[in-house]
């Protein structure tokens, strides 16, 4: 019987399929912005507008650093790894909770269309990208298109 | 209590206190919404690391589960932000 490796020194070589994923999300969140940023503008105007952009921008952000960070440290080693997403959920709450923080008593910021766009979009795409991630052994991250 | 009496002894007015029962119970619902996925998260990658080091051919596909789980985990965070941002920021 072997030894499990230990997962202080054993490390992921190769492609990363959460940044191909993270990516997939960010190309359909530009796609899709625009409508919520438009229906965040008629119900509560200027401020809507520049709110739901706001927090889009957040919410992608956010996809893509929790990515780079797996990615990144997944190269150096799963011990790393695991503590760079734990410590990471911190620290992106932090930085998200500081985001808010410097605009709140900004003339251009509408909180319920920022909070609302925040959680719309960050479920929104998770739920819509499920339906193209194949996580399987031959295709870790997405599926394959049907072009190829 | 201590602290309860300070605020009596301050004298709130009525707009006062409400303002500062938001920002306490704003307060509350941030720390407290964190809490739960912070202890998901955890167990995910506890779990995911585990299944990796087991069986490094599959790491790519527990990678790919890994993280939208993470990611539907952090969500309910997102939810206890988006409750302090709109009573008590």
């Amino acid at each position: 019987m072997t030894a499990t490796p230990s997962p202080m020194v054993t490390r992921l070589e190769g492609a990363a399929p959460e940044v191909e994923v993270s990516r997939d999300m960010i190309r359909r969140g530009l796609i899709v912005g625009p409508v919520l940023i438009a229906l965040c503008g008629v119900i509560w105007g200027m401020a809507g507008v520049s709110s739901s952009a706001y927090a889009l921008v957040l919410v992608l952000g956010n996809f893509a650093i929790a990515a780079g960070l797996i990615a990144i440290t997944a190269r150096i080693s799963l011990g790393l790894m695991m503590g760079a997403i734990l410590f990471g959920y911190l620290i992106r709450l932090g930085i998200l909770f500081l985001a808010v923080y410097l605009v709140k008593d900004a003339g251009w910021i509408s909180r319920p269309a920022l909070g609302l766009t925040i959680i719309v979009t960050h479920l929104g795409l998770l739920a819509w990208e499920l339906k193209y991630v194949a996580a399987s052994l031959a295709h870790p991250g997405l599926k394959p298109s049907r072009s190829h | 209590m201590e602290a309860i009496s300070h605020v009596v002894a301050a004298g709130l007015t009525g707009d006062e206190q409400k303002k500062a029962n938001a920002a306490i119970g704003a307060g509350f619902a941030y720390g407290i919404a964190a809490i739960g996925p912070g202890i998901g998260i955890g167990y995910i990658v506890g779990k995911s690391v585990e299944a990796m080091a087991r069986q490094p051919e599959a790491a790519g596909m527990v990678r790919t589960t890994m993280f939208l789980g993470i990611a539907f985990t952090e969500a309910l965070a997102l939810i206890g932000f988006v409750v302090f941002i709109l009573i008590g920021l």
